[in-house]
C-alpha cells in the first residue's frame, strides 16, 4: 500500500464524514416537515432552515462518490453495481426530496403543497435509512466473486443487523436535525425541538447498544481490531451522552456538535473496520483491498495535488455561506 | 436514456444562468428596475430547471458504477479524475452560490449579488467542461496507456487528456448551444406574452436581450459545429459519412445529399436529392476533394480492429438517426440565427413592427420547443456516432456493462426514471407557465417563500438575536 492510496482511503472517509455531519441534519430536518411542523407556515420555516444549504451538503456525497471513482475504481464499480437496488431507491428518495422544496413552495393548492411536503419528508427518511442499511450490510460482508462482482440477494442486505443499522442512522439524523433546528429557530419551534429530543435520545441509546451487540456478532471488527473498534464505539456513546447532556442542560451548540460527532464516529468505525480492505467478501480471499483496487500512482498523485489545492478554497466559501445565514428564523405567530 | 433527460434540462439551466446573469449585470450597471425584475422573473424559471437538472445529475454519477461497472473498472483511472474534480471544483461553487443567490436578494450590494449568479454560471460551465473532458476521451482517447497486467486504461498525461482537440471543439459547441437554448426559450415565452399585449415594455426588453444573446451564440455554435464536423472527417470517418448519408465514396464533384432514404440492411441509399459541390464546401471549404463512404470505412475498421475484437462486430453506425439528427441540428442553427436577425430588426426601439407582425411572434413562440429537440439531436450524433464503441477503439458497449445487474432491474429502473423525469418535466413546464401567467410583477425571488408571505423571516424586524 502506498502513501497516496492511504491518503485517498482517508480522504474518502473524510468526505463521507462531512456528508453525514451536514446532510445528516438536513435529512433530519427534512423528516420533520410533515411530522414536527404543525401547520403550513411552520413547514415553511422548517424547510427554510436548510433552504440555502441542502444542495451544498449533498455535493459532499457527490464528491465522495467522484473521489471514490477516481481513486478506487474497483471499489466504486463493485459497490455501486452490487447495491444496484438500494442505490436506485436512494436516488429516487434524493430526487423527490431535492425537487420537493422548490416545487412545494410554488404549488397553488393545499393538496399539492401537501404532496410535495410529504415527498420531502419521506424522501429524507428513506434516504437516511437506506444509507444506514447500505453501510451496515457492507461491513457485515457480501458475496463477491473473483472478478469483484457482487451478487447479493435480498436477505444479504436486508437483515436484522442492517435494519438496526438503518434505524440507528435514521434516529441519529433525526436528533441531529432537531439539534440544528434548535440553533436555527426561535420561539415555539425551538421549544418543541427540545421536548422531542428529550424523548428521542433514550431511543437512540437503546439503538446504539443493540447495534454494538450486533456489530460484535455480525462483523469481524472486534476480532481483527478489538482495541480501536471498542474505543470508537465508546467514543460514539460518549458523544451521544454529551449531546444528551447538552439537551438536558440547554447547551444547544454542545448537543449539535455532539450529534454531529456521533455520526462521524459511525463513519470512522466503518472505515477503521474496513482497513486495509475496501469491500469485505464472505470468502475473505475475494475481499477488495486498498492496495489492489486503486487507480494508477500517476492519477492518485495528480488528484492529491488538485484536491489539496481546491479543497481549502471550497471550505472557505462553504463556511462563509453558513455564516451568512447564521441568524435564527422566527416561529410563525399562532393566530389560527 | 437518463443522459438524454439530463441533457434536456442541463443546457437549459446553464443557458438561463448566463442570461439571468447578463440581465442582473445590466441592472447593476444601469440601475434600471426593469432589468432587476427581468433577472428575478426569468431567474424563477432558472430555479425550477436547476432543481430538476441537479437531481438528474446525481443519477449520472451513480449510474457509471451501477450500470457500467466493467466500464468503471476499465476507465476509472481516467474517467474518475475529471468527475471528482467536477464535484470538487464546480458543484460546490454552483450549489453554494445558488443558495446565496436565491436567499439574499436585497441583502447584499447589487454587485456582490450579481457576482453570485456569475459564480453559479461559472460553476455550471466548469462542470460541463470536466464532464466533456471525460466524454472527449471516450470519443478520442489521448494521453493513456493500457496497463498490461489488468488490461485497464491508465492515465499518463493529464495535460493531454485536457488538451484533447475533441474537447475544445465540443465544449464551446455545447456551451454556446446552451446559451442559445435559454435565449430562444425566453424569446419564445416573451413572444407569447406579446401576442397577448401583456407587459409590452418588459417583454420587448426581454426579447431584445434574448435575441442578441441568441444571435451571437447561434453564430458561435454554427462556427464551432463546423470545426467539430470537419474534425470528424479524419477522426471518425464513419460518423461523418453517416451524418452525410454516404455509403459509397463521394466523387470529386462533392454531391451533397440534402434529403434521402436509406436501406440500412444492405448498406445503400435508396433515393436522395443531391446538390453538387456542397459536400466539399462543407467538408473542406473548397470545391474539390472526396469523402470516404461508410462501406469503405467499414472495411478499414475491420482491417484495423479484427485482430483484437474479432470479425463479427458491426461497425456501421445507426445511419438514419445520424443523418436526420445532423440535419435537424444544422438546420435549426441556421434558423435561429435568421430569426434573431429578423427579430432584432423588428424589435428596434422606435419601431412597432414586432407588435404588428403577429406571424413572426407565433413562429418565435413555437420555436420555444425547438432547442430541446436540437440538443437531443446533437447528443444523438455524439453518442450514436461512436457505435459500437463506448471508448473509441478501446472498449465496446457489450464489454462495458455490469455483468451482475439483470436486464429486469435495468428495465425497471429505467422505466421508473422515465416516469419520474417525465413527471418532473411536466411540473416544471406547468410552473414556468404559471410564472408567465402571473407576470413579472408577481415574481420576486425570496428563497422558498410562497410569494404572498405576511412575515418574511429574513427581513430585519423578524430576526431574533438571542
Amino acid at each position: 500500500m502506498t502513501n497516496f492510496q492511504l491518503i485517498w482511503f482517508i480522504l474518502i472517509g473524510v468526505l463521507f464524514s462531512g456528508f453525514f455531519f451536514l446532510e445528516g441534519f438536513d435529512f433530519g430536518v427534512g423528516m420533520l416537515i410533515k411530522s414536527f411542523a404543525r401547520n403550513d407556515a411552520e413547514e415553511d420555516v422548517v424547510i427554510r432552515t436548510i433552504g440555502p444549504h441542502w444542495d451544498g451538503n449533498e455535493v459532499w456525497l457527490i464528491t465522495a462518490g467522484g473521489a471514490m471513482f477516481a481513486s478506487f475504481p474497483m471499489w466504486y464499480a463493485t459497490l455501486f453495481s452490487g447495491y444496484y437496488l438500494v442505490l436506485f431507491l436512494i436516488l429516487a428518495s434524493l430526487i423527490f426530496r431535492g425537487v420537493s422544496f422548490e416545487f412545494r413552495a410554488n404549488m397553488e393548492t393545499a393538496k399539492w403543497r401537501n404532496f410535495w411536503g410529504w415527498a420531502g419528508t419521506i424522501g429524507s427518511l428513506c434516504a437516511a435509512f437506506l444509507f444506514g442499511m447500505l453501510f451496515t450490510s457492507m461491513i457485515a460482508g457480501m458475496p463477491i466473486d473473483k472478478n469483484g462482482d457482487m451478487t447479493a440477494h435480498f436477505l444479504d442486505y436486508v437483515n436484522l443487523f442492517s435494519v438496526v443499522g438503518g434505524v440507528a442512522v435514521t434516529v441519529l439524523c433525526l436528533v441531529h436535525g432537531l439539534n440544528f433546528m434548535r440553533l436555527k429557530t426561535s420561539g415555539e419551534l425551538r421549544e418543541r425541538a427540545l421536548s422531542w429530543n428529550k424523548i428521542l435520545y433514550p431511543v437512540l441509546f437503546a439503538g446504539e447498544v443493540v447495534f454494538a451487540i450486533l456489530l460484535f456478532f455480525s462483523t469481524d471488527f472486534f476480532d481483527k481490531k478489538p482495541l480501536s473498534t471498542t474505543a470508537i464505539v465508546v467514543a460514539l456513546v460518549i458523544f451521544t451522552v454529551l449531546a444528551y447532556w447538552g439537551v438536558l442542560g440547554n447547551h444547544e451548540w454542545l448537543s449539535f456538535i455532539g450529534s454531529g460527532l456521533s455520526l462521524i464516529s459511525v463513519v470512522v468505525l466503518i472505515f477503521n473496520g474496513l482497513f486495509p480492505r475496501v469491500m469485505i467478501a464472505n470468502n475473505s480471499a475475494y475481499s477488495l483491498l486498498i492496495k489492489n483496487s486503486s487507480s494508477s500512482p500517476y492519477t492518485l498523485k495528480l488528484m492529491t495535488i488538485l484536491a489539496f489545492s481546491i479543497l481549502p478554497i471550497v471550505l472557505v466559501y462553504f463556511i462563509w455561506s453558513y455564516w451568512v445565514f447564521y441568524k435564527r428564523l422566527a416561529s410563525p405567530k399562532q393566530n389560527a | 436514456m437518463t443522459t438524454v433527460f439530463h441533457f434536456f434540462f442541463v443546457p437549459f439551466s446553464i443557458g438561463l444562468a448566463f442570461v439571468v446573469a447578463v440581465m442582473e449585470t445590466m441592472y447593476a450597471i444601469k440601475g434600471d428596475q426593469d432589468y432587476k425584475r427581468m433577472a428575478q422573473f426569468w431567474g424563477k424559471m432558472f430555479l425550477y430547471s436547476f432543481a430538476v437538472g441537479v437531481v438528474t445529475g446525481i443519477i449520472q454519477e451513480f449510474q457509471f458504477g451501477m450500470n457500467w461497472s466493467e466500464y468503471s473498472r476499465f476507465m476509472g483511472d481516467i474517467f474518475g479524475a475529471p468527475l471528482a474534480i467536477e464535484a470538487l471544483a464546480a458543484f460546490f461553487i454552483e450549489s453554494t452560490f445558488i443558495g446565496m443567490w436565491m436567499f439574499t436578494w436585497d441583502r447584499f450590494n447589487k454587485w456582490v449579488h450579481t457576482l453570485f449568479i456569475w459564480l453559479v454560471m461559472f460553476g455550471s460551465s466548469l462542470s460541463a467542461l470536466w464532464i466533456l473532458a471525460a466524454n472527449s476521451f471516450m470519443q478520442n482517447p489521448l494521453g493513456y496507456i493500457i496497463n498490461k497486467q489488468t488490461g485497464h486504461v491508465q492515465m499518463v498525461s493529464f495535460s493531454k487528456v485536457l488538451s484533447n482537440p475533441q474537447l475544445w471543439n465540443e465544449f464551446p459547441h455545447v456551451i454556446f448551444g446552451a446559451f442559445v437554448t435559454a435565449a430562444f426559450v425566453i424569446a419564445g415565452c416573451s413572444a407569447w406574452r406579446l401576442l397577448k399585449r401583456d407587459h409590452v415594455t418588459f417583454y420587448r426588453k426581454s426579447l431584445n436581450v434574448a435575441l442578441i444573446i441568441g444571435l451571437i451564440f447561434s453564430l458561435g455554435s454554427i462556427a464551432s459545429g463546423d470545426l467539430q464536423t470537419r474534425y470528424l472527417i479524419n477522426n471518425h470517418p464513419m460518423t461523418f459519412a453517416a451524418m452525410e448519408g454516404l455509403y459509397k465514396d463521394s466523387t470529386n464533384k462533392g454531391e451533397w445529399t440534402a434529403v434521402g432514404g436509406f436501406d440500412t440492411k444492405n448498406h445503400k441509399s435508396t433515393w436522395s436529392v443531391d446538390v453538387p459541390y456542397v459536400l466539399n464546401l462543407l467538408s473542406y471549404h473548397k470545391t474539390t476533394g472526396t469523402v470516404k463512404g461508410m462501406n469503405k470505412v467499414n472495411k478499414e475498421l475491420h482491417a484495423k480492429y479484427d485482430k483484437k475484437f474479432g470479425n463479427d462486430i458491426n461497425y456501421y453506425v445507426p445511419t438514419k438517426t445520424l443523418f436526420w439528427s445532423f440535419r435537424i441540428m444544422a438546420g435549426a442553427g441556421a434558423l435561429f440565427a435568421l430569426l434573431a436577425v429578423v427579430g432584432l430588426i423588428m424589435n428596434r426601439k422606435k419601431s412597432q413592427a414586432i407588435m404588428k407582425q403577429r406571424w413572426f411572434l407565433y413562429i418565435l413562440g413555437l420555436c420555444l420547443w425547438l432547442p430541446f429537440v436540437v440538443n437531443t439531436a446533437g447528443w444523438f450524433v455524439t453518442e450514436f456516432g461512436r457505435y459500437p464503441w463506448v471508448v473509441y477503439g478501446l472498449l465496446t458497449i457489450a464489454d462495458a456493462v455490469s455483468p451482475n445487474v439483470s436486464v429486469a432491474s435495468l428495465l425497471t429502473s429505467n422505466i421508473v426514471y422515465f416516469l419520474m423525469f417525465a413527471g418532473m418535466g411536466l411540473v416544471m413546464v406547468v410552473l414556468c407557465h404559471r410564472t408567465l401567467k402571473a407576470g413579472p410583477d408577481a415574481a420576486n425571488i425570496d428563497g422558498y417563500a410562497a410569494g404572498d408571505k405576511e412575515i418574511d423571516p429574513y427581513s430585519k424586524g423578524a430576526f431574533n438575536h438571542d
